[in-house]
């Protein structure tokens, strides 16, 4: 194997008395899909947060590659090729859908404080916005306010906004949430490009089995904030504590 | 304002440029116009007080429109950015004396006062909740006041001061004379140094209000909007929030101060009333909002505006009580006396139909739906 492109090490955040994940250690590579699985409130979400930066761990600590990035803001995690696209849309509502991805592209490329030059003579950073409009289908839409869009195509804009950030590990949050059968697979084939690109590393959180089955590499399975097993999809899946948590409590999620 | 529409114009090549954006950048572009000659379209000399103060606060109320408006930062600090820009320029022109050294000193001492503030007060509290900063640039505004009043020996406490400017802003200086030695005249209008104070202001706030317009155009004003909109994702993708908002806080309370250096130099006195009171923070409120908050040029509509209603809102009800004298009820209502009543109807009917400012409510019909 070769050498983690991330890695949580004893992981832990305490709300009050209630530990929400606990003690989580495990590493990813690159080239690696993994998909995080559990019932709700197992920390899926939180474990999430602590990588991406939202929320400080009460213990533990996060290393991107060797570099020990637990006390970075959120930004500067970003900067160092964390991307995070979250599970409730989070989106900027009155901005335009290219303006959105635009965001994403300059923030990688640093134009901020460039601020005597229209922004639409950045022609570069236009076409790139563009084609990343174009891959995620949402070229039609573009000058629409994102928040004028349909569900489906802001889960759409959410994930082409991960995907103009370029970065190193692509932190999916239950990308097909409340999407229609047929808009589902539109991002599921973004998913499956970065994958082919064997240098990034991918996590999901996905409850959608054959999409867990189509994509996964291995999968991690959280209980209660803990890491309670690590392995191959048949191996992690065929073990007879997941099969009672896991899929008991998700059984209306089997498709 | 010019080349701010043609450029909006080649963004959108494709496109027809709306009806509402047209009206707004139309009705700015004239109100520009009707500035840059109203030395001589209205010679007298309290048009030219209405003009030079509508220059003015046009600056003033679009920097604050780069913070409340573009980021969603409420500050209350607004008016002592102006105060600092206005008092430092008069103490200096009181005590060295009226040159252009001194207002060239005393205005690099009020930027630079304004920006260590805005410094200041941006890196200590723009973390915390907006409510929380509000309060803070509240209690440092209230500090400023009570300073101003309380260190009378330096700035005359609530009476103000007092000051001569350079001369050559002077009505009685001829920037032209004909053979006889007598002040050349254009269209009847004398060419003399008020006429050159005049430009002086218009130009300066012309250039603020171009540079305004550029920054929110560019990469920088599409952060500050995503910040406004999404501050947590805005960080999640990259973008430091903290050192954003407090890059605009200063560059939104350096053009303040310039303002106030403009008003400091035109009014040739400077006192609470006119640079640092919070009534002062109350228009430039009132302007965004009945303007539009987050468009720039709804700064210009919604500062003249309010400005002409303050000026020439009595003298419109002294005529109109004058012409109802014969019939019952009215010529009371409309007595000058009651012109806040009317100002305050007016406000809400701008409101009502406004509800996102003149000129946002223009744009926003006009753009995307």
């Amino acid at each position: 194997m070769s050498t983690p492109s991330l890695r949580t090490e004893n992981l832990t955040i305490r709300f009050g008395g209630h530990a929400a994940v606990n003690g989580v250690t495990c590493a990813f590579v690159p080239g690696e899909l993994t998909v995080i699985v559990g019932p709700n409130g197992a920390g899926k979400t939180t474990w999430f947060n602590l990588v991406s930066g939202q929320l400080r761990p009460t213990e533990g600590r996060i290393f991107k590659a060797d570099r020990d990035i637990t006390g970075l803001a959120p930004s500067a995690r970003a900067k160092a090729g964390i991307g995070r696209a979250f599970q409730l849309t989070n989106l900027f509502p009155k901005l335009s859908v290219r303006e959105n991805v635009r965001l994403a592209v300059q923030a990688r490329r640093g134009v901020g404080p460039r601020i005597l030059r229209a922004a639409a003579s950045f022609g570069d950073i236009a076409e790139e916005a563009q084609a990343y409009l174009e891959r995620a289908r949402l070229d039609t839409v573009a000058e629409l306010p994102a928040s004028a869009l349909p569900h489906g195509d802001q889960r759409k804009l959410e994930v082409a906004l991960l995907m103009a950030m370029q970065p190193d590990i692509y932190m999916f949050d239950e990308p097909t949430a409340g999407m229609s059968v047929d808009e589902a697979p539109v991002i599921l084939d973004l998913i499956a490009t970065i994958k082919e690109d064997r240098s990034k590393t991918i996590l999901l959180v996905e409850h959608k089995m054959d999409v867990v089955r189509a994509l996964a590499d291995r999968i991690v399975v959280l209980h209660n904030g803990e890491l309670i097993a690590d392995g191959g999809p048949s191996a992690v899946m065929a073990m007879p504590l997941v099969r009672e948590i896991y899929l008991g409590v998700g059984a209306e999620d089997v498709a | 304002m010019t080349a701010a529409t043609l450029e909006t114009a080649a963004a959108t090549p494709a496109r027809r440029i709306p009806m509402g954006r047209a009206i707004v950048y139309g009705v700015v572009l004239a109100i520009g116009l009707v500035l840059a000659t109203a030395p001589f379209l209205f010679p007298d000399v309290r048009s030219q007080e209405v003009a030079a103060r509508i220059c003015i606060f046009i600056v003033l109320v679009a920097s604050y429109d780069l913070l409340i408006g573009y980021t969603g930062i409420v500050s209350f600090a607004h008016t002592m950015f102006f105060g600092l820009g206005a008092y430092a320029t008069a103490i200096a022109l009181k005590t060295m004396g009226p040159g252009f050294d001194a207002i060239l000193l005393g205005g690099a001492l009020g930027v630079l006062a304004a920006l260590v503030l805005a410094i200041l007060i941006g890196l200590l509290s723009l973390r915390v909740k907006a409510i929380f900063f509000a309060m803070v640039t509240l209690a440092a505004a209230s500090v400023m006041l009570v300073l101003a009043s309380q260190l009378s020996d330096f700035t005359g406490g609530e009476d103000g001061i007092t000051y001569d400017i350079p001369r050559f802003f002077a009505p009685a200086n001829k920037l032209f004379e004909d053979a006889d030695g007598k002040v050349v005249r254009l269209f009847g209008v004398a060419l003399n140094g008020r006429l050159a104070l005049y430009y002086f202001v218009f130009v300066t706030a012309l250039v603020l209000f171009v540079l305004m317009l550029r920054i929110v155009r560019s990469p920088l004003g599409t952060v500050l909007e995503a910040i406004r909109e999404n501050e947590m994702r805005a960080e999640a993708i990259g973008y430091r929030v903290v050192a954003y908002r407090t890059a605009i806080f200063c560059i939104a309370a350096v053009i303040a101060a310039i303002a106030g250096i403009l008003r400091a130099v035109w009014l040739k006195y400077t006192g609470p009333e006119v640079a640092l009171s919070f009534a002062i923070m109350i228009d430039i409120l009132l302007m965004v909002v009945i303007g539009g908050m987050g468009t720039i040029v709804g700064a210009v509509i919604g500062v003249v505006i309010m400005t002409l209603a303050q000026f020439y809102l009595k003298d419109l009800m002294e005529v109109a009580a004058h012409a109802t004298a014969d019939v019952p009820l009215l010529p009371d209502l409309l007595n000058p006396e009651r012109w806040l009543l009317w100002l305050g109807v007016l406000f809400i009917l701008l409101v009502y139909f406004f509800p996102a400012g003149i000129a946002g409510t223009l744009i926003g019909k006009g753009g995307h739906k």
